[in-house]
C-alpha cells in the first residue's frame, strides 16, 4: 500500500511547493508602494461602506447540509457500484430500496419547495 | 526508523499540532482552517493503514462536506477574532463543563484503548479494500446499510425543517 | 535506502514535467481562448507580441510577476496570502493520478526490461476518487478568497461558488456511479483499459445520460460559462478574486485553466476512450509497450483533450450566463434526481444483457 501512495505525498509536497513559490516570488518581485486608497477594497469607487463580513443568506448553509446527507449517499453507494457485476440482483434491490428512502427525503423536500433558491 | 515509521510520525505530528490549534486559537477561523489539517492527517493514517477507502472518504465527507458547512458557519458569525468565552459565572460554568467532559471521554478513550481487541499482523499484502468493503457491505452487512438510508432520511427532514421553519 | 531514493528522483522529474505542461498548457489555452473568441467575435485578438501573437501568454505572466501585490487594508493577511496556494496547489496535485499513456517498457543497458508508467502514480485503486476529493478541497481556495479580502464583492463570489461547487459536485459523483458500474474499479488506468477496441465501446454509447450529467457538473465545476457566476464580470466584479493583484491574480487563473484542462481529461479518461484510437490498436502493428505506441497514444490523447477544449470555448462564446437561482435549481432539481435514474437505468440494462 504504501509503495502506491508513497509517489502520491511526494506529489502533494512537490505540488504545493510549488504554488507556495509562486505566491513568494510574487510577494519579492513585484514593487511594494501601498497607499491609502490603494490599500482600501473595490466597491465601485465608493468609499467602502461598512464590513463585508456581515451576515448573509442561511441557505448557502442549507446547502451544505443536503450536501453532506447526499456526500454520505454518493461514497455508500461506490464500494458496491465497482462490485457491481460481481454481486448480482440481491444487493441491486438493496441499493434501490436504499436510493427510494433517501428519495422519499428528496421527494419530501421539492413538493414543500426547497432545494431552489427563490 | 523505516520509511513507514517516518511516515507515521508525520502524519500524526500534523494531526496533533492541528488538533492543538484548533482548540488552542483565539482566532476561530484558524480553528476551522487547521481542522483541514487534522483531517488531512487522519485520512494519510488512514492510508497508511491500508484502510485507503475509508481515507478517502474521510477527505470526501469531512473535507468536502462538514467542513464547509463549519466553515460557513464561522463565516456567518461577525464576531471572528479574540472571542472571549470565560465572562462571568457562565464562562466559568463553561470551563467546568468543558473539563468533565473531557476527562470522561478520555478515559472512555483510554479504556477502550487498554481493553480492545487490537489485529497485530502483518499488514503488507493487503490490497485492494474497496471491492471486499463493497462484498461485505452488501451481503453480511446489509441490514445497517438500509439503517443508514434511514439514519441519513432523517437528518434530511430534519435539516429540511429546521431550515424552512422562519420562512 | 536506494530504491527509496530513485522512486523520489523519478516522482519528482515526473513531477516538474506535469508542472512544465501545467504552466505551458494555461499559456496554451490563454492563447486559444483569446484566438477563438476573437475568431467567433470578428476580431483578430492577440497579434503583437510574436508571430500570430504566439508570444502574448508569457508577456502576461511576466507582467503579472512584476505587477504591484495589494493587500487591502482591512484583508486577513495570512488567509489571504493562502487562498491561491491552496488553489493552485490543488490544481497541480490532481494530475497525479491521471495515467496518460498505457505503461512503455524500456530495456536497460544491462538487458533489463524496466516498465515506466505514463503518470505520477495511475494505478492507485481510488484514482478517480482522489480527483474527486481534491476537487471538494479545491473549495476552500475560494472560499478563504473571497472571506480573507473583506470586501462584499468577494465574499458573495466566494460563497457563491462554495455552494455552486459542492452543489454540482453531487452530480459528478452520482453520475460516475453508472461508468464505475460498467467498468468496476476506480482506477483510471483500468477504466480507460476497459474501453479498448472500436469506438462503440467508449462508454459514452454506453453511459449517454451519465455523459451530459458528468459534462454539466463539470462545466460547474470549473466555474466556466455558462456557469461562471462566481466572477460574473457585470454582476460581481471579479468575483473572490477582486482583491487580489499580480501574481496572486494569476494563480487563480492559472489554476482555473488547470482545471479546466483537468475537466476536459477527466471527460476524455471516462467517456472517450482516454489514448485509445477509435479502431483497435492492434491495426497500426506497433508492439505493446513499445514507445512508438506511447508516441501515438500520447498524440491521441492531446489531439482528444484540444477538441475538448476548443468545445469548452466555444460553448462560452454560445450559451448566456445562468442566473444564480436557476443554476441551483438544475443542480438539485433536474441533474440530481436524473443521476439517480441513471443508476437504476443501466442497473436494470445490464441485468437484462
Amino acid at each position: 500500500m504504501l509503495e502506491a501512495y508513497f509517489p502520491l505525498i511526494i506529489m502533494v509536497v512537490f505540488g504545493f511547493a510549488v504554488a507556495f513559490i509562486f505566491m513568494l516570488l510574487s510577494q519579492w518581485l513585484g514593487a511594494r508602494r501601498g497607499t491609502k486608497e490603494k490599500q482600501t477594497v473595490y466597491e465601485s469607487g465608493m468609499v467602502p461602506y461598512g464590513n463585508a463580513r456581515e451576515r448573509f443568506s442561511v441557505k448557502f448553509y442549507l446547502v451544505a447540509v443536503s450536501f453532506i446527507v447526499f456526500d454520505i449517499e454518493v461514497v455508500f453507494l461506490y464500494p458496491w457500484a465497482i462490485q457491481f457485476k460481481e454481486l448480482g440482483i440481491v444487493p441491486f434491490i438493496a441499493v434501490l430500496i436504499f436510493i427510494a428512502i433517501l428519495f422519499i427525503g428528496y421527494f419530501y423536500e421539492y413538493k414543500k419547495g426547497g432545494l431552489k433558491w427563490d | 526508523m523505516d520509511l513507514f515509521e517516518i511516515i507515521f510520525y508525520f502524519f500524526a505530528a500534523i494531526v496533533l499540532v492541528s488538533a492543538l490549534v484548533v482548540v488552542l486559537s483565539k482566532n476561530i477561523m484558524y480553528s476551522a482552517f487547521s481542522l483541514l489539517f487534522t483531517f488531512f492527517g487522519v485520512a494519510g493514517l488512514f492510508v497508511l493503514l491500508n484502510a485507503d477507502f475509508v481515507g478517502i472518504t474521510q477527505i470526501m465527507v469531512y473535507v468536502g462536506g462538514i467542513l464547509v458547512l463549519i466553515i460557513f458557519g464561522v463565516m456567518i458569525t461577525t464576531k471572528v477574532t479574540g472571542v472571549d468565552i470565560k465572562e462571568g459565572i457562565s464562562g466559568k460554568l463553561q470551563y467546568a463543563g468543558a473539563g468533565i467532559i473531557t476527562l470522561l471521554t478520555a478515559i472512555f478513550l483510554s479504556l477502550m484503548f487498554i481493553n480492545g481487541k487490537w489485529i497485530t499482523g502483518s499488514s503488507t499484502d493487503v490490497h485492494a479494500t474497496i471491492h471486499q468493503i463493497g462484498t461485505l457491505l452488501m451481503t453480511k452487512y446489509i441490514l445497517a446499510f438500509e439503517a443508514a438510508a434511514i439514519l441519513l432520511l432523517i437528518a434530511f427532514i430534519g435539516a429540511a425543517l429546521i431550515g424552512r421553519r422562519k420562512a | 535506502m536506494n530504491d527509496l531514493l530513485l522512486t523520489i528522483i523519478e516522482v519528482l522529474i515526473k513531477g516538474m514535467v506535469l508542472v512544465t505542461f501545467i504552466l505551458l498548457g494555461a499559456a496554451v489555452q490563454v492563447y486559444l481562448e483569446r484566438k477563438i473568441s476573437a475568431f467567433i467575435q470578428g476580431r483578430i485578438g492577440p497579434n503583437r507580441a510574436g508571430p500570430f501573437g504566439l508570444l502574448q501568454p508569457f508577456a502576461d505572466v511576466i507582467k503579472l510577476f512584476m505587477k504591484e501585490d495589494i493587500f487591502p487594508k482591512l484583508a486577513f493577511k495570512r488567509f489571504h496570502q493562502f487562498a491561491p496556494v491552496i488553489s493552485m496547489g490543488i490544481a497541480i496535485v490532481v494530475y497525479a493520478v491521471i495515467p496518460f499513456a498505457d505503461p512503455v517498457k524500456i530495456t536497460m543497458a544491462d538487458g533489463t526490461v524496466k516498465e515506466i508508467v505514463m503518470g505520477v502514480a495511475p494505478n492507485l485503486n481510488i484514482g478517480i476518487l482522489f480527483i474527486l476529493a481534491m476537487t471538494s478541497v479545491g473549495v476552500y481556495g475560494l472560499t478563504l478568497a473571497g472571506w480573507s479580502s473583506n470586501s462584499k464583492y468577494s465574499l458573495l463570489g466566494g460563497l457563491r461558488s462554495a455552494a455552486q461547487m459542492i452543489s454540482y459536485e453531487l452530480s459528478m459523483g452520482l453520475a460516475i456511479i453508472g461508468v464505475l458500474m460498467i467498468c468496476g474499479s476506480f482506477s483510471l488506468s483500468d477504466i480507460v483499459t476497459h474501453q479498448k477496441g472500436w469506438f462503440w465501446h467508449w462508454n459514452i454509447f454506453a453511459q449517454p445520460l451519465a455523459f451530459i450529467i458528468f459534462m454539466v457538473s463539470s462545466f460547474a465545476e470549473m466555474n466556466r460559462t455558462p456557469f461562471d457566476l462566481p466572477e460574473a464580470e457585470p454582476e460581481l466584479v471579479g468575483g473572490y478574486n477582486t482583491e487580489y493583484s499580480g501574481m496572486k491574480f494569476g494563480m487563480f487563473f492559472l489554476a482555473e485553466y488547470s482545471n479546466m484542462a483537468t475537466g476536459s481529461i477527466l471527460l476524455i479518461l471516462l467517456f472517450f476512450g482516454g489514448w485509445h484510437l477509435p479502431f483497435p490498436q492492434e491495426w497500426l502493428g506497433l508492439q505493446t509497450g513499445s514507445i512508438a505506441l506511447g508516441i501515438v497514444q500520447l498524440a491521441v490523447f492531446l489531439f482528444k483533450l484540444l477538441a475538448v477544449i476548443f468545445f469548452i470555448i466555444w460553448v462560452r462564446w454560445t450559451v448566456p450566463r445562468f442566473r444564480y437561482d436557476q443554476l441551483m435549481h438544475m443542480g438539485w432539481r433536474m441533474l440530481l434526481p436524473l443521476a439517480l435514474l441513471n443508476i437504476a437505468v443501466t442497473g436494470i440494462i445490464l441485468f437484462i444483457i
